[in-house]
């Protein structure tokens, strides 16, 4: 009887790229109905917005470098990028903002540095940080969150979708009444005018711990993101790594001088650090790749993110210390190489 | 009965697969009946081919000496049933020596008549082990594991250096293959005796025999057998199921936490791994002089009708081996020598079994995985190497023919288990991409050695011509320095001379 030639191992694959960015998916829904239940729909059409395009761009740019678009868009990466954008982005959005920041992260930060598996840079920090320079009036303000107690004007699905499309609001509705500074950036302007911390988590929209709304959120992307570390989607260093690098200097500093520093609780649940730490800082494609090197990536970028929210201009650094670091990937795996069994580490650096 | 224990080092990564034995351990162990022809290769080794020693046409007896060991490093072969030689020409083998290789083909008289046995040799305990190797050397005796690295030259290397423990290897960490497994169930005590004439053999005093956890009855049977035994010498040793516990240099690190350098061997480190097929097989030629003829194998998947383990000749093929058992299945699509991880798929089932065929597999064509897609880096399979490499670093290097990273990252020290293949979500055939670098290394550093090798030549030859116009320069010189020393007398005395010549001439 005669037979095929094949190549061992005779096992097919267990897992496969696809799989793992739709579980990615799959962990930001329970945070995403947190999002649309505390800022409203806004949400939802950024991300419609930013998954268009972004798909949009995948596809030109596949068909400009004579891959099959197939192939491409079925691994959901770009879906990934889109949905971290949304994320990202203030659920008050000009349609072509989020298109700018998706079509950047997707045709630039990526295909043009050679596609999946070879972008140097997170695309969806990179089409961020563009939005940030390009228009940062529309990052300053986000829409009020749910408030309960409180007196707050909560927008229409109509009100919010003409906003997205127009990027202005129906007459009758100032954007003023309807948008609020977000916690850091209350945190950060109170402590540049002198008020001390007990005074600033005073006003209501300070919340328990992180802010009204971005705590929960916060909760609901840890939640997920131990999802995708049971199912071992992602690796504990770089979360670890984060919530260290920046839990170790706010702790130091809140015990020297508890009057001018945030606690650490409220680094950690304000702003995007838990978005970070388990979606964002762990694309494995732009972080370090051996394990030491991902345990360094992470607690570099939680020290910037420490950096920046004390000493920067920023309220917030996680866009800036994930792309920092993702140039520091090269050396870090580089330096952090494991040891080889069998190998004299000692004598084995020019091996 | 003598408890396994546990105490053991650590390994990196590795994976737990699906282990697909129950279907083959099953049943004991059948014996495959003489079959109509056998074809016995000569390089069933790592090593210099074994040299025919035998004519066609001639007629051999079980047990003879057909072909012999050829240089300092290999292995005889004998013919495993009787009958007539019929051709001495190359035929389709198991791919690890090539596609065809020189066999020697026996047409067997069905007689199965047995070669005279040598006398009944004095006990083992009472020859020194200089005489014990020496007798191994001539059992055609070779690592059953899958290495087949000749036994004796394997011990005699052993002898150089200083070995602390020996280690039997029970640890069939491959899917489907459970040879060992019922070897172990059936031959406890001939495995044992075994690892007494090896230890005799190295003149040491440990000895583990390793099984893994999934083999509880090997391990009963064992357990049984040592405690009969009374040999306080030899402990039983049980590791987890994990792939790839049973490889050499693995197993090493497992059982005593001792890393087998780069490029080095256990006996590096005062180790040395015998498979339990192995210890077997010394048993029954230094005890019952009974060279190694035969084996067991196991033949299973999916595409056979009745997964078992036989014993078969060596030599006989695997289409005549599938027929005893019971024929193949309409799911037979790929035939494989060896396990899913690490064995060799072959084209044709005219392959003879040989000493290192543990396994004969028969499965249906998996499902394809999908395109190969871009690395993404997610480092799943720097999480399951064995070794600590960083096969994502690697196969970017290996993409980029970078040399220089591929040995500083470890290449050479990939052992081409597979894990790495199986955890890829982007489905890079990695352990296939590191074979065809290596190759590629080993070819640049023949080049290289090559092109060292034309440059002393070349450089020896101006060498030596430079000598040669020194010494031609010198002589020249003396005769210079003659005459002119020794000044008008000479000159004339040479003259004179001259003047005499030619007046003879004349």
């Amino acid at each position: 009887m005669e037979f095929p030639r094949r190549e061992a191992p005779f096992l097919g694959p267990r897992a496969n790229v696809a799989s793992m960015m739709l579980q990615v998916l799959a962990a930001l829904v329970p945070a995403a109905m947190a999002h649309v239940w505390f800022f409203g729909p806004g949400f939802v059409f950024n991300l419609l917005v930013a998954a268009v395009f972004a798909a949009a761009g995948e596809t030109l740019m596949l068909g400009l470098r004579s891959r099959k678009p197939g192939t491409g868009l079925s691994d959901y990466s770009a879906l990934v990028t889109a949905a971290l954008l949304a994320f990202a982005l203030p659920s008050l959005t000009p349609w072509w903002v989020t298109a700018t920041g998706a079509l950047f992260a997707v045709v630039v930060a990526k295909h043009l540095y050679g596609g999946l598996g070879f972008n140097i840079f997170n695309p969806a920090m990179a089409g961020y940080v563009l939005i940030l320079v390009a228009f940062p009036v529309h990052l300053n303000l986000w829409v009020a969150p749910r408030m309960g107690d409180l007196d707050y004007q909560a927008l229409t699905i109509l009100q919010t979708m003409q906003f997205t499309l127009t990027g202005s609001l129906p007459d009758a509705i100032s954007f003023d009444a309807v948008s609020r500074a977000t916690p850091l950036d209350i945190m950060k302007s109170g402590l540049n005018n002198a008020k001390t911390v007990t005074e600033i988590r005073a006003i209501p929209i300070m919340g328990d711990i992180g802010g009204r709304g971005w705590e929960w959120i916060g909760n609901f992307l840890a939640a997920g993101g131990l999802w995708l570390l049971v199912k071992k989607i992602i690796r504990w260093q770089i979360p670890v790594g984060v919530g260290l690098g920046l839990l170790v200097p706010t702790t130091i500093m809140y015990m020297i001088e508890p009057g001018s520093s945030a606690s650490p609780g409220f680094h950690l649940f304000a702003g995007a650090t838990i978005l970070c730490a388990f979606f964002i800082a762990t694309d494995p494609v732009s972080a370090a790749t051996s394990p030491r090197g991902r345990m360094v990536y992470g607690l570099g970028i939680g020290f910037l993110i420490f950096c920046i929210r004390r000493w920067g201009s920023y309220a917030d650094g996680v866009a800036f210390a994930v792309l920092l670091m993702n140039m520091a990937v090269p050396v870090i795996d580089y330096l952090t190489r494991p040891h080889i069994v069998g190998h004299d580490d000692h004598g084995d650096k020019n091996g | 009965m003598t408890a396994p224990t546990y105490d053991l080092g650590t390994l990196h990564g590795g994976l737990r697969l699906t282990a697909n034995k129950s279907a083959s351990t099953a049943k004991p162990i059948f014996d495959i009946p003489v079959p109509a022809q056998l074809v016995l290769p000569i390089t069933q080794h790592v090593g210099d081919p074994a040299h025919p020693v035998v004519g066609i046409g001639e007629r051999v007896l079980k047990g003879q000496l057909i072909a012999e060991q050829d240089g300092t490093f290999g292995a005889p072969v004998h013919a495993s049933s009787s009958g007539k030689i019929v051709a001495i020409e190359p035929w389709p083998v198991s791919r690890r020596f090539g596609d065809n290789a020189p066999c020697i083909v026996i047409e067997c008289d069905g007689e199965d008549r047995h070669i005279e046995r040598a006398e009944i040799a004095p006990e083992f305990t009472q020859l020194p082990p200089e005489v014990l190797l020496a007798q191994i050397m001539h059992g055609g005796i070779v690592g059953l594991g899958g290495a087949v690295f000749p036994t004796a030259q394997k011990l005699m290397q052993a002898r150089t250096c200083e070995i602390e423990y020996l280690i039997i290897n029970g640890v069939e960490c491959e899917p489907y293959i459970s040879c060992d497994d019922v070897l172990m169930r059936e031959r406890a005590v001939e495995i044992i005796s075994g690892a007494q004439i090896l230890m005799h053999a190295l003149q040491i005093d440990i000895c583990f025999v390793v099984v893994e956890s999934d083999k509880p009855e090997a391990l009963h049977e064992l357990g049984s057998v040592l405690g009969a035994v009374a040999d306080e010498r030899i402990t039983l040793k049980q590791v987890p199921t994990i792939y790839p516990s049973g490889g050499e240099d693995q197993l090493v690190q497992l059982v005593t936490n001792r890393e087998v350098p780069s490029g080095g061997l256990p006996t590096d480190v005062g180790c040395l791994v015998q498979n339990v097929g192995t210890a077997a097989a010394v048993h029954d030629w230094v005890i019952d002089h009974e060279p190694l003829i035969s084996r067991v194998t196991t033949v299973t998947g999916d595409g056979v009708a009745s997964p078992m383990n036989v014993r078969a000749r060596i030599g006989t093929t695997v289409a005549d081996i599938v027929n005893f058992t019971g024929g193949y299945t309409d799911r037979a699509q790929q035939l494989i020598i060896g396990g899913l991880m690490t064995g060799k798929s072959v084209t044709s089932d005219r392959v003879p079994i040989v000493k290192a065929t543990n396994c004969v597999l028969v499965i249906s064509e998996a499902p394809s995985p999908g395109p190969e897609l871009p690395c993404i880096r997610c480092g799943e399979c720097a999480s399951v190497c064995p070794v600590q490499l960083l096969p994502q670093q690697l196969f970017w290097y290996a993409c980029a023919d970078d040399e220089k990273k591929m040995r500083d990252f470890g290449l050479i020290d990939c052992i081409e288990c597979g894990c790495c293949d199986l955890v890829c979500p982007s489905h890079i055939p990695l352990t296939f991409d590191f074979r065809m670098a290596k190759g590629r290394i080993r070819e640049l550093a023949d080049e290289k050695a090559r092109a060292v090798r034309a440059r002393q030549r070349f450089e020896a030859r101006n060498e030596r011509l430079e000598r040669e116009q020194a010494e031609r320069d010198a002589e020249l010189a003396q005769q210079k320095e003659t005459a002119r020393t020794a000044g008008p007398a000479a000159i004339a005395e040479i003259l004179k001379r001259k003047r005499q010549q030619s007046e003879d001439d004349e």
